[in-house]
């Protein structure tokens, strides 16, 4: 079996159709649906949180059966993503793209969950901390993309479960938890 | 109604082509149509009553060498009317009178048959050139074909063609009075005349355009006689295995073969009819093509292959076009079919997809096509058709989901379409006895 790094990739990765957009709908709704999940699948397990699309993603190009998805296909799988809520445009230019493979709302599902485990329900920490701090080690929260933790905790704020206050400096900026 | 019927079966009827064109004789020739044409029926003996019975109304009029034809409206599935220009006797000149000029124009024709006289009048009440076509029928009576017929067919095969005018004509005189020819000296300068004939044919085909015209009905039967002629010389010296000769002897074969339509439908002949005469010409004609390209044969083939059977009267692409795209109007088997590419083929009513689909599903699921897939060149030699085609074919193959495409630097091809056996909630599966299993063996061979 076929590995990109220690991801296991599926037989049909192979299959050289995979890597042109096929023009006929049901077919290529079958397409973007394996590769929705594909991406999905391989970012997770790679701690992958942004796809440039003019960078070399190891996903988008197979050496094998030497075929490689064009730009137009690229943007078609990632904004077929962002239109279920699995990903963001970062751009207006549709440049690079924030995958989420659990979605805002779940992540701010998580970071509750990790307050409860840690009993930090009315503690404050920095948001730096949360990322990479000894507390996240081990959890999924640990090395989230700062686009995300910040999305996540204004949901928080927005239900009253945290206020986040600003430092001098990007790297002091708080939270405070009132679970 | 009983003298309705007894015109019926007074005249023979003539058989119509599946497309609704008159099937005629060997040798006949079309020479003029006229359309809205009725006939009336008038018996002149016994000279009791003139019995003006119920007329065949509005169909189309053809005049050919041999025959006036009369073929109902709505012609499909029924049969002509046919007069047999050989019985008839006198054609009526037509009278000037003020009377006249208010009548719609009419021929009339006297035919006696079965020992008895008729007169039919011809009422044309559709635009036609009536002086035309006049002119035409008294030289196709006078012409008298279909004497000429009975003397071919006499000497050819002993037979005669059961037409009642050469029964008269026996004896030691022919009919312009010379001794007949008899014993060895008899078939020795009928073999000399026969040269000096088509000797002679061909130097009047030559002489100008308008001799190759009339000259074309005899050029072809002049073509299918050195046919059978090879045919029967290649049985005998089939033995000998002279594969140089063989060779061309067939070549000569098949271009005398598709010298082909006797009766070509024209402008000239046709008229205002002339693209629905055309088309069920054409109708008739595409049925053997069709079937040898397996039910689907592009525009541009069939232009070629029917401009090539008519010889002369070659016919432009508009033409054609125009007189594919009338079948819809008739009930013919064929129909004209305009791929979304732009490309238009001629299909049979009876040719299913289904049925080309099906080959290109057992074409594209071999290990090796699995594999490499195909480009529309494999499946135009795999199918036997033109790469255009088969490229149509593979298109339509994919819009229903059959295929999928590859495109690379390598070039376009089509694979077979497995998305549907990949699971989207389970990446890794691969279900057993499935062509994704077997795609994934095939694919593994490569690797080895």
């Amino acid at each position: 079996m076929q590995k990109l790094g220690d991801f296991k990739l599926p037989q049909f990765f192979n299959y050289t159709p995979y890597f042109t957009l096929q023009p006929v709908r049901d077919t290529r709704e079958k397409q973007l649906q394996l590769w929705k999940e594909l991406i999905l699948d391989y970012c997770k397990t790679q701690k992958i949180y942004t796809i440039g699309l003019e960078e070399n993603f190891p996903l988008f190009s197979n050496p094998v059966i030497e075929r490689s998805l064009n730009n137009e296909a690229r943007e078609t799988f990632l904004s077929a993503l962002v239109s279920e809520g699995r990903a963001e445009w970062l751009d207006k230019g549709h440049k690079k793209c924030l995958i989420l493979w659990h979605r805002i709302q779940d992540w701010a599902e998580i970071i509750l969950q990790f307050v409860k485990d840690y009993g930090l329900e009315d503690g404050v920490m920095t948001i730096e901390d949360i990322r990479l701090g000894i507390e996240s080690r081990g959890t999924e929260l640990h090395g989230v993309d700062r686009t995300i933790l910040n999305r996540a905790l204004k949901i928080l704020e927005s239900k009253g479960k945290a206020a986040i206050f600003k430092g001098t400096s990007t790297d002091d900026e708080g939270v405070k938890f009132s679970v | 109604m009983a003298g309705n019927t007894e015109d019926q079966t007074f005249f023979p009827t003539a058989a119509v082509t599946g497309s609704g064109r008159p099937v005629l004789l060997p040798n006949e020739v079309e020479c003029q149509l006229l359309s809205a044409v009725d006939l009336e029926f008038e018996e002149r003996s016994p000279p009791g009553i003139a019995d003006l019975s119920p007329a065949l109304k509005s169909g189309l009029l053809i005049l050919t060498t041999h025959r006036l034809l009369w073929l109902p409206a709505n012609s499909l599935n029924s049969s002509a009317t046919a007069i047999p220009l050989s019985s008839v006797v006198h054609i009526f000149s037509p009278k000037k009178s003020i009377k006249s000029m208010f009548h719609s124009p009419r021929i009339r024709i006297q035919v006696s048959m079965h020992s008895r006289s008729m007169v039919v009048t011809l009422v044309v009440r559709g635009k036609g050139d009536l002086d035309g076509f006049l002119g035409k029928l008294f030289e196709s009576w006078r012409g008298k074909a279909w004497e000429a017929d009975t003397c071919v067919t006499g000497s050819v095969s002993g037979s005669s063609m059961g037409s009642g005018s050469s029964s008269g004509r026996g004896g030691i005189y022919s009919s312009d009075g010379t001794v007949k020819m008899a014993g060895l000296t008899g078939i020795l300068r009928k073999e000399q005349e026969n040269w000096e004939s088509t000797d002679k044919s061909l130097q009047d085909a030559f002489r100008d355009l308008n001799a190759l015209m009339s000259k074309a009905k005899e050029m072809v039967m002049l073509a299918d006689k050195m046919r059978q002629k090879l045919l029967s010389s290649s049985n005998a010296q089939s033995s000998e295995g002279n594969d140089d000769e063989t060779g061309s002897r067939e070549e000569i074969q098949d271009m005398l073969l598709s010298v082909g339509i006797i009766s070509p439908v024209t402008k000239e002949s046709a008229g205002a009819l002339y693209h629905q005469q055309l088309a069920r010409q054409l109708a008739d004609f595409v049925r053997i093509p069709l079937e040898r390209a397996g039910g689907m044969i592009s525009l541009i083939d069939i232009y070629c292959l029917f401009n090539r059977a008519r010889g002369t009267e070659l016919i432009s692409p508009e033409d054609l076009q125009r007189a594919c795209s009338l079948w819809e109007k008739f009930d013919v088997p064929v129909m004209l079919r305009k791929f979304d590419s732009g490309v238009m083929v001629i299909q049979s009513k009876a040719h299913s997809d289904e049925e080309v689909f099906a080959r290109i599903r057992t074409l594209v699921t071999r290990p090796d096509a699995l594999r490499t897939g195909i480009s529309a060149s494999d499946a135009a030699i795999a199918l036997g058709i033109a790469p255009a085609m088969a490229k149509e074919h593979l298109l339509s193959a994919e819009i229903k989901g059959l295929l999928c495409r590859d495109i690379s630097p390598d070039g376009f091809r089509f694979y077979a379409n497995i998305f549907s056996e990949f699971d989207a909630n389970s990446l890794y599966l691969v279900k057993d006895h499935s062509i994704y299993s077997a795609w994934v063996q095939a694919v593994s061979l490569r690797a080895i």
